[in-house]
Formats: C-alpha cells, structure tokens, sequence
C-alpha cells in the first residue's frame, strides 16, 4: 500500500525517526518552558547550552576517559551548575523587567560560548563515539533502527516523565508553581523563592545539556549545533502552550514527526514547516494546544 | 528635559559631521557610513513599533530583505530607475508589513512577536526559493544606476549624499510621526491600551497603521543597502538581521527616536573595526552586549539622558516626558 | 563621467580624487605607493574558520615571507579581515581596502556570495582577486573579469573528478543528498550531467535545508532508491551529519558513500572509523609527495594544523601573483593580469598550471580515497590517491564558458 506514492512501511520507519528527533525537542523544550514557566525569560542561549552539554560529554570523554554513562550524567549537572552560576550572577538582575532584556542577555551569553568554543576548538567539529553496548540495530518488522536511536526515545520521555512528575506531583513542585503564580506570598511563607528560581533555571539548562549529551553520538559535535534549534525549540514551546509542561513534552514528539514526514513530502520546507504550524495554531488556539486561556 | 535643550545642538554637529564625510576619506570610509546609515533607518524604523507603540516584532527582517531583493529585481531585471525601485521596496514592504501587522496584532506580547517571527520564516522560505534571488549567491550585480535621471550613483560621494538625504527624510518622518497626534495615540496604546479602546480610538487600525509605516521605511533602509552594495543577500531576509535590529535598538535606548540610530551605529562599529581580534571578535561583541544589558538598560541616549539629568542641580524641573526613560522602570 | 552631474557634486568628488591620487601617486619604479598590499579576506570568527581562518592569513603570510619580503624593491605587506560569511560585509570590506587602504590583491574568499560580490568590486576597482575557497562557477563565467582569478578548485572540478571516476569505475546509479542552496543544487545539476555523459543513471535526489542536523530521514531515502553511489552535495556540518547518519544506518551492501566536496579537515572531525573507503576530490593533499610534506611541516609549525586545499592554494597563489608582479615590473594591474596569464604554475601545488582567459587556473586534480582507521600509520595520516585528473579534464572546456573576455563571446 502507497500513501503518495511512498509505501507505508517506509512511513512508519519515518514515523519512528520522527518520534526520535521529536524526543530531542520534547527533552529541549521541556527545559525551554519550566524557564518560561517561573523566570518569565525567553532563554535564547537554550542551543548554546545544548551545545555546552554535547562538548563537556566530548571533554570528559576525551582528556578524563570518562565512560558515556558517566557522561550522561555528570555532564548535565556541570552545564546545570554553569548555568545556575549565570543566573545567580547576571540573570536575576533583569527579574521585572520587560523579558526583551533577558532575551538580549541571554543571546550575548550565546555570542561569548560560541564564539569561545570556536576559538577554542575550531569550526569544524569533534568526533564522539557511539557506546559500545548500544552499537547494534534492532529489527522492528518494517525497519531496522539503530539501538542507540531506540535508547534515545526511552531516555528522553524518561526524563520528561520525571521531569514532569516532580513538578506537578510533588511538594518541591507545588512550591514551585506557588513562586511562579504569587512570588511575594511564597516568600512569606518561609520559602526562599529566588533560589528556587535559580534551582528552575538549573534543571531547564541541565536539561538542554543532556538533550545535547544524547546527541552527540549521532549529531555532529560542533560550536554552532544549536544555534539553529533555538527559535525551532521556542516555537515547540508556543504551540504547545506557554506553561504547559505536558504540551511541551507532547508538542515536541508531535514536531518531530511533522517534520519528519515532511522530509519525506518536501523535504525543502522541513525546516520552515514548525512556524508554518506556529502561525495557524496562534490565530486559531490563541493559548497554544495546551495552553490555559487566558483573559 | 535636559536631554532635549541638548539635541539640537547635537543634531546640528552630527548633521554637519555626516555631510563632511566624503572629504575626509582617511579617516572614515563614506560606504561604510552610507551602510551605518541605512541600519540607522532600519532601527528607528522598527522602534516605532517597539518603543513608541509597545510592540515587539521578530521579523522585521522580512520587511527589510523584501525591499533589498525588490528593489534589486525591478533595478536589474527591468531597468526601473533607481528612485522608483527605491520606492516600490518600500512600498512592497509597507504592504508585507499591513498584512503581517493585520494577522499579529490579533495576538499581544509575546505571540505577536512569536507570529512575526514565524511569518518572517515563510517569507525567507520565499526568498530562499525565488528563482531570482540566486539563494545565498545573492542577487548580485544590481546596477546602481542615476538618481532623477541626472546623478551618477556610480560615484560614491554622489550616492552618500542621495543616501544620506533619504535617511534624513525617513527619520524625519519618524520623528514627525511620534511627535503628532498619532504619535500620542501610539504611546496611549503603549502605556495602556484598554483605556486607549474605551476613549473610542479604533486601537487596531492604528497598529496596523504603525506596523506599515515601520516595515515600508524598513524597506526602503534594505533597498538603500542594494543599491549601495549592488547586491540583496538572504542574510537580509534572515532571523538574525531581525535580532540585530532589536539589539540596535536596545542598546541605544528604545525610549528615545534617535537612541536607536546610536545603537546603529554602535553595532556598525563594532563589526566593521574588531577585525584585529580575528576569531575573538563574536566573544567581544557578546561581551559588549552583556555589559550594556547589565549596566546600562535605558540604552546609550536614555543613559546619557539620565546622566545629564541628575547633574542638574535641583530646581531643574524634574523629567517631564512622560514616556522617556518610564516604561522599564514602571514593572518595578 | 556623464556632463549631467551637478557642478558641486563633480567639484566634491574630483577633490577626492585628487586627494586618493596625491597619496597613491605613482613611484618612480612603477609602484604605486612604494608597497604591495595583499588582503586577506576570510572567515575568522564563523563557521568556516578551520576551512580558511586564520591559518589561510598564516599561508599567504608564509608565501610572502619565502618570497623575501619585497618584490621589485618595494615590501609586501598582508592585512586580513572578517566578511562574516555577509556578501555586503565583505563586498564593503572589498571596496575599503582597494580604495583608501591601497591593497594590490584580495585573496581567499571563503563563501561563494561574498566571492562573488567581491568579483565584482575587483571588477570596478581593476583590482585584483584570487578565489582559493569558494566552489562557484560563476566566476569564470558570466562573472569573470580579467582581475579575478579562481585558483583551487570549482564545481566543475569537483563534479568531473568525483562524478566522472566513479561511474568510470562502475558506479552508475546515483542518488543525491543535496543541501538546498544554489551552491548543492548545481552540484547536484553538474555531477548528474557528468554521471548520464558516462552511461550513469541518477534515480533521485532529497533536498535538505542548510543546518539540517538529522539526516535519518535521508538516509532511509537512500537506501530505499537502490541506487549505488549516494552522491552528498553539500558540505561542513551538512555534508559530516549525512556521512554519519549513512553509516550509522548501514549504507546497505553495494552502496557507498560519495562527497562531493569534502574537506582535509571534515576527515578528521568525521573520524576514519566513520569516514574510511569515502571518495573525494581534493587539489591537495599535504601527504601526497616530498614538496608538499616539506611545505606541510612548516605550515603545521606555524598554525598546529595540516593545511587543506584552500590554505595551499592561498599560498601557491600569493607566490604566482609575486612573481607576476616582479615579472612585470610593476604593480600595474593590467600588467600583472598580463604576466599571471603568461607565467606557468609549477610549485608543490601544481606541476605546468597555467591561467586561461577566463581566469580559471587550470591544474590536475586528484581523487582520494580515506583510509580505514587500521591503514593509518602515523598522524593525519588519513588518504590514498586513487586518480590523477588532468587538468583540462577537470575544468569546464573554454569554449563553454559564458566569459565575455573570451572570443567566442564577443
């Protein structure tokens, strides 16, 4: 059976490679909206952190022989505590203001890491190799998908579920959606509300790293990796609706997969197809598909 | 107020400094002022929205790239005079600028910028595709040809002062707009835009009016740049040209009409004379950009502004201007 | 000069005129300004860098400095600039240098649209260019001018070396990935012609947009068209993702991998175990004989790194254009035009090449193929020749290019 002339079973091997990059943008864009969600900051440096967390998994690796387990782990919590440091020194001071500053801060704070790691490493890339234990290929029936590819999928929406699940269902998490709403009455509560706000930027910055960890494998290691992403990921994130952490995470599976097909159909256009999305859900569903409307 | 006894004289030295420029070829090179120039335009063009209306676009690029690429096309592939190929990019992107001014305004803050940003995507796809704009070649080669039918724009000295006389005119109309009964409904809209709907101004309209006025002298600013460079490149239709422009803007200081022209030439600077610093120099200017945000938030002019303001002794009158310097503070 | 300019304008720019001349006034020895300027117009600070950068300045300093400092008596002198990969940034770049800062010659180009643009100023200023890193064959075409010279390599060379011994070789079903630029897309066009020329046939093509990161999706369309050679039309980080993602998906048996412009550099941040049995077109390889190894060492002293074909090409072509200006006597630029065309190429980087008309340098070419990781004997160790292409095989035949230099066309 054709659907435009494509067989089916080449669509569902599309389908699944959508759902693999999709997992890239729900891990992003998750990290993108929790900022959003409390900081009220537009962090345009999400792919430089993505590219952070891809290049210390290549250092570590490299000069400390740090197996990629390790680096799965440690990477992100370095990048995150980059990250925490940046907000603790520089962002907060833009707290209150018009987010237009803290778009500008951010995209400088791009400028300077990539600008640096090109300086330091060069333009054209590292190689970074894929695991060992996860070198073979699965049969799936209709295609033959790589294991790590696989391994990407489970890790990623296992991380969201996490992700999503402390902060919807745990009291750190209510803390946290209470700063967000009433800020001043949190505090008063005896809760210290800016450094849960720098623990937030924290965790949404380490999880840009590790999303950049999980790449590296199979994207090539380079200063300007994410510097693309960015726009693409904010516009997961709008679709889905600001705030939303679920229509983050399902949003991004669900891009991955339009675009996916649309490499298939017009290829051309598979990078411009998520605003072509972004245009048509804003005038129709003003908050996004899973966003709260709102006055 | 202390900063608006300064302007004039300020003007007056700048005006006389620019129109001294083509003798003085050692010192600074006149092509790299004509193209300062038409990014002065361009960012006082776009705080129209921003500043004076309250509106953040992130997609003026769309509106700048389309008047470089239809200018270039009529003045290459039809032979339009250059004046009139000046005129239709802005014209054009006044239009684009209507259309994309209609659809965002539906929405407010940050989907509106989100949906110019995604409709300045499509129109990049546009013109990545356009068989005529010879992708990211460019569309080389546009001749510069005669302005009126008798100056040789050929010659630089005669292309910066034709140059420099539309810039004039386009931020006169700037600085007229925002200093008109229409520049006051704009800031009604900024600073509270449900009372501005209750007083009975059709508040839509308006915008949709601030946002052709924007991008149609944004295009004329991109046409200029064809001309001067004799080639439209996709880096003008680009996202990043409508980062820039924001980053103009701020850095010169959003709450003022010639701040962003500051921020410009700031920006102009800083790329034309860090060459030196060889691959340090996207790390310099990201520092530079950092240092602003941080230290100096109303931009150059609303820093120097204020800075000119507290030295007065006291029976100065304090800062009448409503909307000067006001609006970053107000969400304290 | 039309007599319609108005006097004040006329009176304004002659004055200007006047002023550039009295500071350019020609010497007495025929040089103008007793210094022989060479810009550098490069990427320094984005996403070619490693291509040309900073060491592409380093090799036309190196060239410099091995010819002696001086030609003709007066010294030579090397500036160099970032055009930002911006065709207006380096267009103005252009015009600065030949206009207030007296440079004689403008080399490397890295980014076809700055080539182009700055083709154009050399044009109007009679200055001249010379193209060591940019692929577009419009410069010896519809663009050329007798101050323009593309040296290294264009999409032909490339095209007629990958494409033509390939199918020679028995691989005549081609599909493409092919980045969806002017620069892929003739690519694409040119190895096509080649591929049905030799009996070859090409049964698709996928157009990706720039920066495309994941090519899982292509990768799939590959292998399902069948056909024997994938045929990678785009470069950098493009043309290295599509390289990894072909091989972590297995190119099926009986598939191989073709890029079409591939990098010295692009090898080794591929690595050879992802990298090996790929076929390329390159003009220069360091390790290819004892002149380039002996050139190769002292660029690797200089910079830490091996150059590539555009940085020897900066080089090789800073020398040429020193000895066309001693030949001539003079930094005259039609005379030293003159003199490039008539003096012969033969240095580590090239053996008889010669300037047509049109401006294209005419040299062999050769294909390589990158070994496997257990192959490599020592560092950067990373290809074995496989054909030499001559020169006049590999460049378009003069009596097709468009240039209206050339006599057919006038």
């Amino acid at each position: 059976m054709d659907i435009f002339g494509v067989p089916i079973q080449a669509l569902m091997g599309q389908l699944m490679l959508g759902i693999v990059n999709g997992s890239f943008y729900a891990v992003l864009s998750l990290g993108l909206a929790i900022i959003f969600g409390v900081l009220k900051i537009v962090n345009f440096a999400h792919g430089a952190f993505f590219m952070l967390g891809a290049f210390t998994a290549f250092l570590l690796a490299q000069h400390l022989g740090a197996n990629y387990w390790t680096t799965l782990l440690v990477a992100p919590l370095a990048v995150a505590l980059f990250g925490m440091l940046f907000e603790w020194l520089f962002l907060r001071r833009l707290y209150g203001l018009d987010p237009i500053y803290g778009l500008l801060l951010t995209f400088s704070l791009v400028l300077v890491l990539e600008g640096g790691f090109r300086v330091a490493f060069g333009s054209s890339g590292q190689p970074f190799a894929t695991p060992e234990a996860l070198r073979g290929t699965l049969n799936l029936g209709f295609m033959i998908l790589p294991m790590y590819r696989g391994f990407v999928i489970v890790a990623a929406l296992l991380v969201c579920l996490v992700t999503w699940f402390v902060i919807e269902r745990t009291s750190l998490g209510a803390n946290l959606r209470a700063a967000t709403e009433r800020a001043e009455l949190t505090q008063a509560f005896g809760i210290n509300v800016p450094r849960l706000v720098t623990l937030t930027y924290g965790v949404g910055v380490g999880l840009a790293a590790f999303a950049g960890v999980l790449a590296a494998p199979i994207f090539h290691v380079n200063p300007s990796m994410g510097s693309s992403l960015v726009i693409i990921i904010f516009a997961v994130v709008v679709i889905g609706g600001l705030g939303s952490i679920m229509g983050a995470i399902v949003t991004g599976l669900g891009l991955g997969v339009v675009e996916g097909f649309t490499r298939v159909f017009y290829s051309e256009f598979s990078s411009t197809i998520v605003f072509l999305v972004m245009v048509l859900v804003l005038l129709l569903r003003p908050a996004g598909l899973f966003g709260r409307e709102e006055g | 107020m202390q900063l608006r006894s300064l302007t004039w004289p300020l003007l007056i030295i700048g005006l006389l400094a620019l129109l001294a420029v083509p003798f003085f070829p050692q010192l600074v090179y006149s092509v790299f002022i004509m193209k300062t120039l038409c990014f002065v335009l361009f960012a006082c063009a776009f705080n129209l929205l921003l500043g004076h209306t309250g509106i953040l676009s992130f997609g003026h690029a769309a509106f700048f790239g389309s008047g470089a690429y239809v200018t270039g096309q009529l003045v290459k592939a039809y032979g339009v005079p250059t004046e009139l190929g000046i005129l239709a990019g802005g014209l054009v992107a006044a239009l684009l600028g209507a259309v994309i001014g209609a659809l965002a305004i539906r929405r407010s803050g940050i989907y509106l910028a989100m949906i110019t940003l995604a409709i300045s995507q499509l129109v990049f796809f546009f013109f990545l595709q356009a068989p005529f704009t010879g992708a990211e070649d460019g569309l080389q080669r546009i001749p510069r040809g005669t302005f009126l039918g008798v100056i040789d724009l050929n010659n630089d000295t005669a292309l910066y002062y034709v140059v420099l006389g539309i810039v004039g005119a386009g931020l006169w109309v700037v600085w007229r707009t925002v200093n008109s009964p229409f520049g006051q409904v704009m800031r009604a809209i900024r600073e509270h835009e449900p009372r501005a709907i209750s007083l009975g101004y059709p508040v839509a309209r308006y915008k949709v009016l601030v946002f052709a006025l924007s991008a149609g002298l944004s295009g004329i600013a991109g046409s200029l740049k064809a001309i001067i460079f004799q080639l439209a490149a996709l880096y003008d239709v680009h996202w990043h040209t409508s980062g820039d422009v924001i980053l103009m803007t701020l850095l010169g200081g959003m709450n003022t009409v010639f701040g962003p022209a500051v921020g410009a030439a700031i920006v102009s600077t800083l790329n034309h004379y860090l060459d030196p610093f060889g691959a340090w120099v996207t790390v310099i200017i990201g520092v530079v950009f950092m240092t602003c945000v941080l230290m100096f938030r109303q931009g150059v002019v609303g820093e120097l502004g204020k800075l000119l303001a507290s030295r007065r002794p006291p029976t100065a009158p304090p800062d009448t201007t409503p909307h000067a310097s006001a609006r970053a503070d107000s969400h304290h | 000069m039309p007599a319609k300019i108005p006097l004040r304008t006329f009176a304004l720019s002659s004055m200007v005129l006047a002023m550039g001349a009295a500071s350019s006034a020609m010497a007495s020895n025929g040089f103008s300004d007793d210094v022989v300027r060479i810009g550098v117009l490069t990427d320094m600070s984005g996403i070619y860098t490693d291509l040309s950068g900073e060491a592409a300045v380093e090799a036309v300093r190196m060239a410099v400095e091995d010819f002696g400092g001086e030609v003709g008596g007066v010294p030579v002198e090397v500036i160099y600039g970032d055009h930002r990969n911006r065709a207006d940034t380096g267009a103005s770049r252009a015009r600065e240098w030949y206009d207030n800062d007296g440079v004689d010659m403008i080399n490397d180009l890295s980014n076809s649209g700055v080539a182009l643009a700055v083709a154009a100023v050399a044009e109007e200023r009679q200055r001249h260019a010379i193209v060591n890193s940019s692929s577009n064959i419009g410069l010896t075409n519809d663009y050329c001018s007798p101050y323009v010279t593309h040296y290294t390599y264009d999409a032909h060379s490339l095209a007629h070396g990958t494409g033509k011994s390939i199918v020679e070789d028995g691989g005549d079903t081609w599909f493409f990935l092919t980045v969806d630029f002017a620069f892929g897309i003739g690519l694409e066009e040119q190895v096509s012609e080649v591929v049905r020329e030799a009996g070859g046939q090409v049964v698709g093509a996928a157009r990706h947009p720039l920066d495309t990161t994941d090519f899982s999706s292509y990768a799939l369309q590959a292998q399902a068209s069948g056909a024997e050679i994938i045929g990678i039309a785009s470069t950098g980080a493009d043309a290295i993702n599509a390289i990894n993602a072909l091989a972590e998906f297995g190119v099926t048996p009986g598939q191989r991998p073709a890029a079409l412009l591939l990098w010295y550099d692009d090898i080794a941040s591929l690595g050879l175990e992802t990298a090996q049995g790929l076929m390329l077109t390159n003009a220069f390889y360091w390790d290819a004989n004892d002149e380039t190894r002996e050139f190769s060492e002292r660029f690797y002293e200089r910079t830490g790194r091996m150059p590539n074909m555009a940085q020897a090409g900066n080089y090789s072509s800073t020398i040429h254009y020193l000895n066309a200006v001693e030949a001539a006597g003079s930094d005259d630029p039609d005379a030293v035009s003159e003199q490039m065309r008539e003096l012969e190429i033969n240095d580590f980087f090239a053996k008889g090449g010669y300037i047509r008309p049109n401006g294209r340098m005419v040299h062999d070419q050769y294909l390589w193929e990158v070994k496997a990781p257990d192959e490599s004997e020592y560092d950067y160790d990373f290809m074995r020749l496989l054909t030499t292409i001559p020169g006049e095989e590999a460049f378009q035949p003069l009596e097709n290019s468009s240039c209206h230099l050339l006599e057919h066309n006038q």
